[in-house]
């Protein structure tokens, strides 16, 4: 009896092809997209990727913060120092601004990391309220009141408004493409399988040389620098900034969080269904105002406790199916075996 | 003199901080649970002692008579009905059921309320004061902070010398034991988050006579009463006292030398202590 | 065989543990006032039949029932409230409570019977001595005898010792032993589960034999023969 241990299956392989089908016409979207679409589908790709990444900081490292509008919000501000204040070209300056989010974070995590489980989500929050009232403080920025890009920074991106938003919508979906991707290298890669092994059992995870701070610390530290990349982006797309856009909790943590509870927590699939969820809703709920966020709210609240593997994990649980093909299975087998060694 | 009247009032605010303090610092101690609704919770109580003692015509001091209460049953009530469901050894169902109440708590409010703010009327008394040379203490900041170490003393006579207080100990140690013992978890939990939001009732109704409010600030309230419980050190009752004036006067501190800085100086304070000491000042409990 | 009605009747229970079935039909009877012993090897599922009688472990009501009422689907503390108490293996003391109140925590419930802290501290006076110290401070002979009267403050009509003799000194086992026929009796009935075959027959009236979670002896402690009992507790 021959067996193979794979990791695809034919339901991802067919998955992947109809996914390069739909990324080349997503691609193809400013010849065929009106400019208001274009702005919604870039918006979606910008939260699929906050998504993607708190999901692999809360669902994959256990790191449950509320505090990436930190990282949002010093992207906007970095994207608006470097091209305002030090003369950067705005392609040039979002980049950057990853690179930097990434440096802040190294010290922020040494601090919050001394927090533990649950009060490590409330530090991440205080750190985020410290950048916000650091911005107001810095009046070259606007202060409290913020700043909007200035018109020659915005032109100097490319030649033409429909050109500009074509780059935007661009550069978003490929933000969200790297950022999938990069999920996905991580959890197959020997990091995520320390990361899988710290979730299922942190003891067990220690005594087989798994470093649990080390670990953790590498993927807050990278999503950390790419939630900051990805701020730059949102700002512009936006133009304007301001401490409390910035940093809104609501915006860049509480959706981001919603999108991933109800979509499924600790699976890569999961951000992709919640996000779709999440702006379905929003377009046609959004004129409902805080109706809409309560509802949003029971929503989440009723999924963590009666599904708490999100709609993915009754999709998966109903079918076994995997689109991203993590887990391992074997192949080839033609008798299964029940635990006590008996064919049944 | 500057310098000491910020020291004074500093410390005056801390004893409120405390009391946002205390409420979390109870749940986290009896069942391990962090309330990310906490300071919604606070603002929501701020909002029932101004609907009570509009539409009675009473001093919102008075009105704390209902408010109390009432906060006490809801929080039983939310205790049974949905956070039992949450705890177990994830931590994240607590974390995101209660940031999703928060979500709720804060949308409500400004549906029923609106954005605008807000504020409990206390009369005469806002405004008298003590002299001390030239100190000016305010009566009603005195008689808050009087309150305030009343109760955090009353919490802690509770947890050590009573029976119920027992039982929080003994549900905090072992739960299936304390099980055995005849007490019902589920109950016991939902009399802690009871006498927790009886607390944050006050908070809320002193939060509301002290400043003016709006549905937006629960999460900064949160924040100062977590604050608070860390620099005082986890599972320690009058550390928490200590822990709010600390930051309180870490706060009055910061606005003297520049106004904009007040919450900004209260943070660094807090993230200084967690780089020194990360288990707070006076620690009793891992966290 | 006595034939009057049983304190407690088990009849086909099946017990789990996570994904993990412990206990399959598994019958067994109480009467009241007796002392019944539980012998088994480790793993046969002999702490998973404590923790289902007690309620830490829900089963299908009417496979436990005490004094013919079905208790097999009630949690713990309703357990405890009709009078069914456990000394948990490893004692599990309440640390943040000092000897005294993790005796008084006992008998919260206020259930009436002869038992109460001043027996207790008769029966154990360096208890009394003791009792303002925190209760996991005490060596371990000590811990067990608080873990004993915290149980016995419930005034159970059935008490369940699990592994007291676990961890502890020979002469601090001895002398637990010997405060045993003190606290059994007087309409308290009490299954005890022992490691120490010899001495679990010397204080039962009958013992039973689990086996990988099935019941594979049962008899009278004076009768049974230590053949029978190597083939019950091996499989042979």
């Amino acid at each position: 009896m021959s067996q193979r241990v794979t990791r695809s299956s034919r339901l991802s392989q067919g998955a992947a092809v109809l996914g390069l089908l739909v990324l080349i016409l997503l691609a193809a979207a400013p010849w065929w997209a009106g400019r208001a679409d274009m702005r919604l589908m870039g918006e979606i790709f910008l939260y699929l990727s906050l998504a993607t990444l708190w999901n692999l900081l809360a669902g994959y490292a256990g790191l449950v913060s509320v505090g990436q509008q930190a990282y949002v919000g010093l992207g906007g501000y970095a994207l608006f120092a470097l091209t305002i204040l030090a003369g950067v070209p705005a392609l040039w300056a979002i980049p950057l601004a990853g690179l930097l989010g990434a440096l802040v974070a190294v010290p922020v995590a040494a601090l919050i990391f001394r927090l533990r489980g649950a009060y490590f989500a409330i530090g991440t929050w205080v750190i985020a309220e410290v950048f916000r009232l650091g911005a107001a403080q810095v009046s070259a920025l606007g202060g409290g009141s913020g700043t909007s890009l200035p018109a020659d920074v915005v032109r100097a991106m490319a030649s033409g408004r429909d050109a500009r938003e074509a780059l935007a919508y661009w550069l978003a979906l490929g933000v969200a493409m790297a950022v999938i991707g990069l999920a996905f290298a991580i959890l197959r890669s020997r990091l995520g399988l320390a990361l899988m092994a710290l979730r299922d059992n942190e003891l067990a995870a220690r005594s087989l040389g798994i470093n649990i701070w080390r670990t953790k610390f590498i993927v807050y530290v990278a999503t950390a620098g790419l939630t900051t990349l990805i701020g730059a982006l949102i700002f512009v797309q936006k133009l304007r900034i301001s401490p409390d856009a910035g940093f809104s909790v609501n915006d860049w943590t509480a959706f981001v969080i919603f999108i991933v509870v109800i979509g499924g927590i600790g699976t890569l699939e999961g951000p992709i269904i919640g996000t779709l969820v999440f702006f379905a809703l929003r377009e046609t709920m959004a004129d409902m105002g805080s109706v809409y966020l309560i509802a949003l709210g029971v929503v989440a609240i009723v999924v963590m406790l009666r599904a708490p593997a999100g709609i993915w994990g009754l999709i998966r649980a109903r079918t076994g199916a995997e689109l991203f093909p993590i887990s391992h299975r074997v192949r080839g087998t033609t008798t299964k075996e029940t635990a006590d060694g008996k064919k049944a | 003199m500057d310098w000491i009247n910020a020291i004074v009032q500093g410390t005056l605010l801390g004893g409120l901080y405390a009391l946002f303090a205390a409420g979390l610092s109870l749940i986290f101690g009896v069942m391990r649970l962090v309330n990310i609704a906490h300071g919604d919770l606070i603002v929501l109580a701020a909002y029932l002692g101004l609907t009570l003692s509009t539409a009675l015509g009473i001093h919102p001091l008075l009105a704390l008579g209902l408010v109390v209460p009432i906060m006490a049953l809801l929080g039983y009530a939310l205790q049974r009905g949905i956070l039992n469901h949450t705890l177990g050894d994830d931590i994240l169902p607590p974390l995101l059921v209660t940031f999703g109440l928060s979500v709720i708590l804060q949308n409500g409010l400004l549906e029923i309320y609106s954005a605008d703010p807000q504020k409990l009327q206390a009369g005469a008394i806002e405004t008298a004061s003590l002299r001390l040379g030239e100190l000016a203490l305010g009566y009603l900041p005195l008689l808050m902070f009087a309150a305030s170490v009343a109760i955090i003393a009353a919490l802690q006579w509770m947890f050590y010398h009573t029976a119920l207080g027992r039982a929080f100990r003994a549900t905090s140690d072992r739960q299936d034991v304390a099980q055995l013992m005849g007490l019902n978890r589920a109950h016991v939990f939902g009399l802690a988050m009871a006498l927790a939001l009886a607390v944050t009732a006050v908070a809320g109704v002193f939060l509301g006579i002290r400043t003016s409010f709006d549905p937006s600030i629960g999460g900064g309230r949160l924040i100062f009463g977590f604050e608070a419980v860390i620099i005082g050190g986890l599972g320690n009752i009058w550390g928490t006292l200590a822990g709010g004036v600390i930051l309180g006067i870490g706060q009055s501190l910061g606005a003297q030398i520049n106004p904009g800085w007040q919450v900004l100086a209260g943070h660094l304070v807090f993230l200084a202590i967690i780089a020194i000491r990360p288990r707070g000042l006076f620690p009793r409990m891992d966290g | 065989m006595p034939m009057s009605e049983p304190i407690l009747a088990i009849s086909g229970l099946d017990a789990h543990y996570g994904d993990f079935q412990a206990l399959f039909g598994v019958s067994l009877t109480v009467e009241p006032g007796e002392v019944l012993a539980i012998i088994g090897a480790n793993g046969a599922g002999k702490s998973t039949l404590m923790r289902s009688i007690c309620g830490l472990i829900r089963n299908a009501p009417g496979a436990i029932r005490f004094r013919g009422e079905a208790i097999g689907g009630l949690r713990a503390d309703q357990v405890a409230a009709r009078g069914i108490a456990l000394v948990p293996e490893g004692r599990l003391l309440f640390a943040s409570l000092s000897v005294e109140e993790n005796l008084i925590i006992g008998g919260q419930m206020g259930r009436p019977g002869p038992w109460s802290l001043a027996r207790i501290y008769e029966l154990f006076p360096i208890l009394r001595e003791r009792r303002r110290v925190p209760a996991t401070e005490l060596s371990g002979g000590q811990q067990q005898m608080v873990a004993i009267g915290r149980a016995l403050m419930a005034n159970p009509g059935l008490l369940l010792l699990d592994e007291i003799s676990l961890g502890l000194a020979p002469v601090v086992i001895k002398a637990i032993y010997e405060a045993l026929p003190g606290i059994v009796g007087g309409g308290m009935a009490a299954v005890i589960v022992e490691q120490d075959i010899a001495r679990a027959l010397s204080v039962s009236a009958r013992v039973y034999c689990l086996q990988e979670g099935h019941v594979a002896l049962a008899g009278n402690s004076g009768d049974v023969t230590r053949e029978a009992i190597a083939a019950a507790y091996f499989g042979m």
